[in-house]
């Protein structure tokens, strides 16, 4: 079964995600941010991180760059959740170490075939 | 007529009993009481309770068809005299006086009240083509009440309007 | 497949409105260089802009965006935070309010307002930013090409591409959900297996694509790994707008502005139709809700417990009972009053919510009208953790803006009146609440110039709602502030008039069972006390006798119980009964006249009288007996029948039966009606005679 962590500070945000991914049959687990984030990918496996990039507590790129640090995260994908597309955004992503970005308004078919890239 | 058989035979909130009813296709039932020697009908889906009588509480001030209110499982319900609202005969109240309870539906609001009677009598079946008109002169039941009249036999059976039954004026002195 | 995410709106929209009121509190509250509350700020408009979006509310995210990218700003040092973009910015918040609601309703707003403080955010942007963010930019999509083309892929990964996470095999299904794939493998740079490092690519591919996807479609699958590779997409015809090769930065600007195009028009798509549709269902079916603490929900579940066990153990007596076993049915039915007493409690306890929710909007009033009246003001809030029933909270927050908004606009004087006083130059405006027997106390008092006792008995004798010369306590000349028609031009001022009046608090805190008094001093200030039940649906009340009916009269309205001495007895006015209480002369009201019932007592001379208080008059009730007391639950008479006059509702008592409920004020009416009536009867006497 596809284990997916959500992780983003907004209760809807993450509520919608997660319901997305289950409803197409992924397994998910959720975190309201950074800190939380990575304290359960240091106990959990999964093969995938969607987080959101402002969050209090730790952001997504520091999330990122975290995650990188631990062994069993080193290639795993990494989605950055955020509003701006800009090339700013892009390239401080790459830098952390993420797979890749979706962009917010957030659409749930778009983000199940975007997802497919990155899992099964 | 036993009214607590009767009353066994009309279906309870909730209950769907069909014995002794003759199930006919066609038609709707009524329930039929007395007002003195005067029969009466009121469509039976609408009835939610028998009750004997009991003395209700008292509303102040209120006018003298209104009895009062009494508690009927947790729910208040106006009781009214229909002997004294329609003035055709005497009130009494012996044993035999039974409160008919309706519940009407208006408007998404439903209202739920008892009306005092003589007796029960039967559950009638008839026809839409059987309910005649009624011609007005005289008489002290006002036309708004009355849908029509039904023979049966060689008797009257003057059938009640239950939606303006359940419209209850203003406190005026009548 | 389709995901239907309109039951996720509701919790949107209550985030929504708490992450206005943090961001509102916050402005209020921010100090110079607080970077921590800027960013949370800035967290609150983001998540709000982010999930608007989503459920198509456009006009919210294109607004909320403005003020995102000028809170940016602010947190990113780029610009330095003024007092005037304070303002600014809590008027913004005031807007996005009134767009979610909008939103939330699908109703009108205030356009106007909207548009100008847009254009006041776009101004202060302006100042700063040369060009406006590319977001919003609009582009050309890429139409679809009309039939199908075959599209030549050179996909040559750089060596470490699956470290970023990104695989390239999971890529190409993604590419092959636009159509028909075939792939070839290069695998020439592969190092023989002793020299492999797993973690490192060296194959690349050539891929063969048929489809109706345009070639930014394709490179958008891409779109992550197009730094890491060489790409190169050949169409088999020559498309319109040639976009070039390789990703090069440009490129990826371009789909990646077309990735947030298509993705916004299609969430569009996605969610308008169903817009209308969820909103309006969503106001209809919307009976409110109410957050409940795990705890009280517990407490709940405990309770339920023991009172099962009660029951049990009842039943248990029940099944032979002899008389014997009296001691313990007794007992049992002692613990069975324990057990649903506390339920009735924990259950009641579910439907209050602390006071700070109506509490919470005085912060920003106080802050805007201080500006307005030019007045300097402190707010300070006591109690808001007291609990009270949702219902009466929210009916109850109207009359206290009123009851603030007086205290500031006639209470607290302007600074230089006050430093001339020998006053703080800040005018200081308390809310307090706290409990009191079974009911909540509400003050509202201000360290102001107090209320004029004169000029308030002087307005009323002109308006002749007092004759002028009636002795009237200070409480009674207060009270005379509610009577309808009390305020004058000069009060009804933008502030705290047009249509709201005293009178109509003081109408509102009584249809919840309330009542409100007024102390004041003159110079130290004023305080107006709100006296509320707790709970809508109970009433403790004391059961009275009035010959065979028995009334049960709220115990809140009564002032004392005494058996009435003849000496104090007078009669003024050929009819009216006056009881001398102490200073007053409380009239006295002989229920059983009121209600036409036959009674024991019809005589004054020693009769037992209730003493009752409403809109500030004292009456005497007189009755047969004094019974007990006890709470009781309040039904409506409007249900099955109609509004009873000097009845205000029904309750059924331990032994089944149904008792009324008396209408203080309105008993009061009715005795005042019925006096006028008897009087023109006299009158018309007179002049028959």
């Amino acid at each position: 079964m596809t284990k997916i962590l959500v992780v983003d500070d907004s209760n809807s945000i993450r509520d919608m995600v997660s319901f997305t991914l289950k409803s197409a049959g992924f397994e998910t687990a959720e975190a309201k941010d950074g800190l939380e984030g990575l304290n359960k990918a240091k106990t959990g496996r999964y093969d995938l991180v969607i987080s959101d990039v402002n969050m209090p507590n730790m952001d997504g790129i520091t999330l990122c760059q975290e995650l990188r640090k631990l062994p069993s995260f080193k290639f795993t994908p990494i989605l950055m959740l955020t509003t701006e597309s800009s090339d700013q955004m892009k390239m401080r992503g790459k830098a952390a170490g993420a797979t890749g970005w979706l962009v917010k308004p957030f659409n749930p078919e778009k983000l199940l075939a975007t997802i497919k890239r990155v899992v099964r | 007529m036993d009214i607590q058989a009767l009353a066994k035979d009309i279906p309870a909130e909730g209950e769907y009993s069909l014995e002794g009813i003759d199930f006919i296709t066609s038609g709707k039932q009524y329930l039929t009481f007395l007002l003195g020697d005067e029969q009466y009908a009121v469509d039976i889906l609408c009835v939610e309770e028998i009750r004997s009588w009991e003395q209700p509480t008292v509303i102040p001030n209120a006018p003298k068809y209104v009895k009062g209110v009494i508690n009927m499982r947790g729910i208040i319900v106006p009781i009214i005299d229909l002997r004294l609202k329609f003035k055709v005969c005497q009130a009494i109240y012996n044993e035999f006086t039974v409160v008919i309870v309706l519940t009407v539906e208006i408007d998404e609001h439903s209202r739920t009240i008892g009306f005092v009677v003589d007796a029960v009598s039967d559950v009638l079946n008839a026809e839409d083509n059987e309910i005649k008109k009624s011609p007005y002169f005289g008489g002290c039941v006002p036309q708004t009440y009355i849908d029509g009249l039904i023979n049966v036999g060689a008797k009257v059976v003057t059938l009640l309007n239950v939606e303006t039954l359940q419209l209850i004026e203003k406190h005026k002195v009548d | 497949m389709s995901v239907d995410l309109s039951q996720f709106v509701p919790s949107f929209l209550e985030e929504s409105f708490e992450g206005l009121e943090l961001m509102e509190s916050s402005l209020l509250n921010l100090d110079a260089g607080d970077n921590e509350t800027i960013h949370s700020i800035f967290r609150a408009a983001h998540s709000i802009k982010g999930g608007a979006g989503t459920f198509g509310f456009n006009n919210v995210t294109e607004f909320t965006h403005l003020v995102e990218t000028l809170l940016d700003e602010i947190r990113d040092g780029r610009r330095d935070i003024t007092p005037k973009d304070t303002e600014l910015l809590l008027v913004a918040v005031d807007c996005m309010r009134l767009l979610i609601e909008a939103a939330r309703d699908d109703a009108d707003y205030d356009e106007d307002k909207v548009s100008e403080t847009t254009r006041l955010l776009e101004l202060t942007l302006a100042m700063t930013r040369p060009s406006s963010d590319s977001e919003m930019v609009n582009i050309e999509q890429d139409s679809k090409t009309p039939a199908g083309k075959t599209w030549h892929i050179t996909f040559i990964p750089e060596h470490h591409l699956v470290q970023t996470g990104n695989d390239p095999l999971l890529l190409f299904n993604a590419l092959a959900d636009l159509g028909e794939l075939s792939l070839k493998a290069k695998t020439d740079l592969v190092p023989p297996i002793a020299e492999m490092d797993a973690t490192e690519l060296y194959i690349s591919w050539e891929l063969s694509l048929i489809s109706e996807a345009s070639e930014a479609d394709i490179r958008e699958v891409f779109e992550w790994v197009e730094d890491e590779c060489t790409l190169e997409i050949v169409g088999t015809e020559v498309s319109p707008e040639p976009v070039g090769s390789s990703g090069g930065s440009d490129t990826a600007k371009t789909s990646a502005s077309e990735l947030s195009i298509s993705s916004g028009a299609s969430a569009n798509a996605v969610q308008s139709p169903e817009k209308s549709d969820k909103n309006k269902t969503k106001s209809k079916q919307d009976a409110g809700s109410i957050r409940v603490g795990v705890d009280k929900v517990d407490s709940l579940i405990n309770l339920m417990g023991e009172l099962v066990i009660t029951q049990s153990m009842l039943s248990e007596l029940g099944n032979d009972f002899e008389i014997s076993k009296l001691e313990k049915l007794k007992s049992g039915l002692d613990q069975l009053l324990q057990n649903t007493k506390e339920l009735q409690e924990s259950v009641m306890k579910i439907r209050m919510l602390p006071i700070s929710f109506a509490f919470n909007r005085f912060p920003r009033l106080v802050h805007d009208l201080s500006i307005k009246t030019g007045k300097e003001m402190n707010l300070i809030i006591r109690g808001e953790q007291t609990e009270l029933d949702k219902t009466v909270m929210e009916q109850i927050g109207d009359p206290l803006v009123h009851l603030v908004r007086n205290a500031v606009d006639h209470g607290i004087e302007s600074s230089d009146i006050r430093l001339a006083n020998g006053k703080p130059k800040s005018g200081t405006i308390t809310l307090d609440a706290y409990h009191q027997g079974g009911n909540i106390i509400i003050e509202i008092s201000d360290d102001g110039g107090g209320i004029n006792r004169e000029a308030v008995l002087n307005k009323a004798i002109e308006k002749g709602l007092v004759d002028s010369n009636a002795t009237l306590s200070d409480s009674q000349v207060f009270d005379l502030l509610f009577e309808p028609g009390f305020s004058t031009a000069k009060e009804i001022s933008d502030i705290s008039g047009r249509g709201v009046g005293m009178d109509v608090v003081k109408r509102n805190i009584q249809s919840l069972g309330g009542r409100i008094q007024v102390e004041s001093e003159p110079g130290k200030g004023s305080k107006f006390k709100v006296n509320l039940p707790l709970t809508l649906a109970i009433l403790d009340g004391q059961l009275v006798r009035v010959g065979t009916e028995v009334y049960i009269i709220p115990l809140i309205t009564i002032v004392e119980s005494l058996q009435a001495k003849p000496e104090f007895i007078n009669k003024v006015s050929g009819d009216m009964t006056l009881y001398r209480l102490r200073e007053d002369n409380v009239p006295v009201i002989p229920i059983y006249q009121l209600f036409d019932l036959p009674a024991d007592t019809k005589d004054v001379n020693n009769a037992l009288l209730v003493v009752v208080e409403a809109d500030g008059q004292k009456v005497g009730l007189m009755v047969d007996d004094l019974l007990a007391q006890q709470q009781v639950v309040i039904k409506s008479l409007k249900d099955n029948y109609q509004q009873v006059e000097g009845i205000s509702g029904a309750t059924i008592l331990g032994d089944g039966s149904v008792a009324m409920i008396i209408d203080v004020p309105g008993m009061i009416e009715m005795a005042i009606e019925r006096a006028h009536e008897k009087q023109n009867e006299h009158s018309l006497d007179g002049a028959l005679v």
